[in-house]
């Protein structure tokens, strides 16, 4: 069973829900990325969004695009990146990492290749942002036989017949963008949002995790009612790029995001 | 070789064309995507809607546009028969615009009252505004920073015709990062916004569609060699920027395997230097803006900064089907710089009193080589996408002269 998948059911066992954080490796220096991976464990995070910086972050908003700019300043590699969470691996055994970014720094690096080394490095998870299940047959057997889940989007305008079939092809869990928009925009409709998980429950036994708009305890609260996991992103992005901007140390920007990743963790569990 | 007639009908029902071509976008734009698809699927087979689309292109645009035999320039040469297919001549005064009305007419279908586009050189960018003025429809153009001032003219016209434009600061500055913010907005904006992108690239049905609307110039070109010369032209040269000229010459001849089709990238200071536009002659296949195709990366899979003199051409991607004709070798992909396309726009100008647009002069400038090598009894038609007006101001720079 994957990682990602007992994990999920411990959670469900203790009524929990997840909180997924993003954090893109490599911002603002790569060796601060795994002190980052650890402080938002001990923080109180179930699983790990980790970015790949890509030139052209499509779907992302001015947060995550300057967070792949720092990250790139400094030559950030799918390479580092795997090597980020190897190094994790050696302290952290149990807590899930996905790696999240766009498709063409893994096309280059070969799809063998990467499933190999994402294998070995101990990633559970891939979620590429621009590789709808038309385009994976090839890839998902690949990460499968790897036993690294593919995770997918579903988004507002997802139809009843692409939602069936995303969750056909997805494992982990499905990740539900909760606006129309780039990451980083602002009001999600939480009634809205109950409304599309409840029907993305009805199509499949996979958890479902809510991104997008996600920005304090209130949201992620609101969220974590209805769905099985809080995925939250750009506020994290922002408090690192806050912290560079300010030249903290390394322990002083991990303290800070800690402290955003405590508040929602309080807030979720608070029923 | 593969089998033309076959290759003459890609792209697949995904968007395939070979391995390049497909969707790669995110979830979001997915159904945007399929009902693209399927309208566009109807309307192509809809004698209404061609005969909207034609009717425009006569009587708004100005087509057919004339293929004219180049003597002065031809004679100077010295080897084959030059024809300029003349798409400068062309409302708004680039091929630009065989695209941009077909589009629009997709979104009056769809009852869309807002569109955006990307645009470098800012041709598209007029195109797309001068369609949406026409149609009473919102506009918004992206453009990178750099070339909103290199296309300074253009982008008064636009906001002349009321559109907003929009400078994008983000990354290269840019052709690329216009179009990365036109897909924001258009993610944000889906339920109300078409987007028109401007060339024969991004996500299925796009590089299908784009293509379709700007084969008229192929078509024509291919009756006109005809009727004037009794012959199909030995050889098709056209710029390549992400494509939308050369594969509208291309495509109504893929099966004429007599036809010879040479697209030109942007070679920039010289493909040894880095500092080029021409993915095709020095790049590697990768996955950008929805499609894979050939691009300008890293071995890292970031895309790299391109550079051209002209605008038009600087993106470090191609269209997919491009990628393929050059893979199965159906056409020839060559580059030209950034000095030998200023030379050709300043001797066409001289001989023939025709000023063509940078993105077209390296069309000329291989034409140019290429006749060379053949003999007089053979054609050449070369396409003369646009025109040089929007184009002064740079080459006034290049001379020392502010106008
Ligand atoms: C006159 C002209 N020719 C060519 C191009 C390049 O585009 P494409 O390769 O899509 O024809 C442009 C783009 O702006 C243009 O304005």
């Amino acid at each position: 069973m994957s990682r990602i998948k007992s994990y999920f059911e411990n959670l469900n066992k203790a009524g929990k829900k997840a909180l997924i954080p993003y954090i893109t490796a490599g911002d603002s220096y790569l060796e601060s990325t795994v002190p980052l991976m650890h402080s938002l464990v001990d923080a109180g995070s179930d699983i790990i969004e980790l970015g790949v910086p890509f030139s052209d972050p499509m779907a992302d908003g001015p947060a995550i695009q300057l967070a792949c700019e720092r990250a790139l300043e400094h030559g950030t590699s799918l390479t580092d990146v795997l090597a980020c969470v190897a190094k994790f691996r050696e302290t952290n055994t149990t807590t899930p990492v996905v790696l999240m970014g766009y498709l063409n720094p893994v096309e280059i690096m070969g799809y063998p290749a990467f499933a190999e080394k994402a294998a070995s490095s101990g990633v559970d998870g891939v979620l590429l942002v621009d590789l709808p299940p038309e385009e994976a047959a090839d890839v998902k057997p690949l990460f499968e036989s790897h036993s690294i889940d593919t995770i997918f989007l579903l988004a507002p305008t997802t139809s009843e017949n692409r939602t069936k079939l995303i969750c056909e092809h997805g494992s982990g869990y499905v990740y539900y963008v909760s606006v129309k928009g780039v990451t980083g925009s602002s009001a999600l409709d939480a009634d809205e949002v109950a409304k599309k998980v409840a029907a993305i429950q009805d199509q499949t036994d996979l958890p479902v995790g809510v991104g997008f708009g996600i920005k304090d305890g209130a949201t992620a609260s609101s969220v974590a009612k209805v769905a099985d996991g809080v995925i939250v992103g750009s506020v994290l992005v922002n408090a690192i790029a806050e912290s560079a901007s300010q030249n903290l140390s390394v322990e002083d920007t991990c303290q800070k995001v800690s402290a955003i990743i405590r508040e929602m963790r309080a807030a979720m569990d608070q029923e | 070789m593969t089998d033309l007639a076959q290759d003459a009908q890609l792209p697949d029902e995904n968007g395939h064309f070979g391995v390049y071509g497909g969707r790669f976008v995110s979830e979001t734009l997915m159904s945007a995507l399929d009902e693209l698809r399927d309208l566009y699927a109807r309307m192509k087979n809809d004698p209404a809607f061609q005969a909207e689309f034609d009717r425009d292109l006569a009587h708004y645009v100005g087509r057919p546009s004339p293929l004219y035999f180049a003597e002065r320039w031809t004679k100077e040469v010295g080897g084959a028969q030059i024809f300029l297919k003349r798409e400068d001549l062309n409302h708004t005064g680039a091929h630009k615009v065989n695209n941009t009305i077909g589009q629009a007419l997709l979104a009056k279908h769809m009852g869309k009252p807002r569109v955006i586009a990307e645009t470098g050189a800012g041709q598209h960018g007029v195109a797309t505004a001068t369609v949406a003025a026409r149609l009473g429809l919102e506009c918004k153009v992206f453009m990178g920073a750099e070339d909103v001032q290199r296309q300074a003219l253009n982008v008064y016209r636009m906001k002349l015709l009321g559109a907003e434009v929009m400078p994008v600061e983000a990354g290269t500055r840019t052709l690329k990062d216009a179009m990365n913010e036109a897909m924001r907005d258009w993610v944000t904006n889906v339920d109300s916004t078409f987007y028109i992108i401007g060339t024969a690239a991004g996500p299925h049905p796009y590089p299908m569609m784009v293509r379709d609307f700007n084969s008229v110039i192929g078509r024509e070109a291919r009756r006109q060699s005809l009727e004037q010369t009794g012959k199909l032209p030995d050889a098709l040269v056209a710029c390549v920027g992400g494509g939308s000229n050369a594969i509208g010459l291309f495509h109504p001849f893929l099966e004429d395997d007599s036809v010879a089709m040479y697209g030109v990238e942007a070679g920039g200071l010289g493909l040894e230097t880095g500092q080029h536009a021409a993915p095709l002659s020095a790049g590697k296949p990768g996955v950008l803006h929805g499609n894979r195709t050939y691009l300008m990366e890293d071995e890292n899979g970031q895309i790299i900064g391109t550079h051209s003199v002209s605008a038009g051409l600087d993106y470090p991607g191609v269209g997919p089907e491009h990628s393929y004709l050059k893979d199965t070798g159906r056409a020839s992909y060559v580059s030209i710089t950034d000095d030998e396309a200023l030379a050709a726009f300043r001797k066409l100008t001289r001989i023939e009193g025709i000023m063509p647009a940078l993105e077209s002069s390296h069309a000329l400038a291989y034409a140019e080589k290429l006749a060379k090598t053949m003999s007089p009894e053979q054609t050449i038609v070369v396409n003369l996408s646009g025109r040089g007006d929007k184009d002064i101001h740079t080459i006034a720079g290049i001379d020392g002269i502010t106008v």
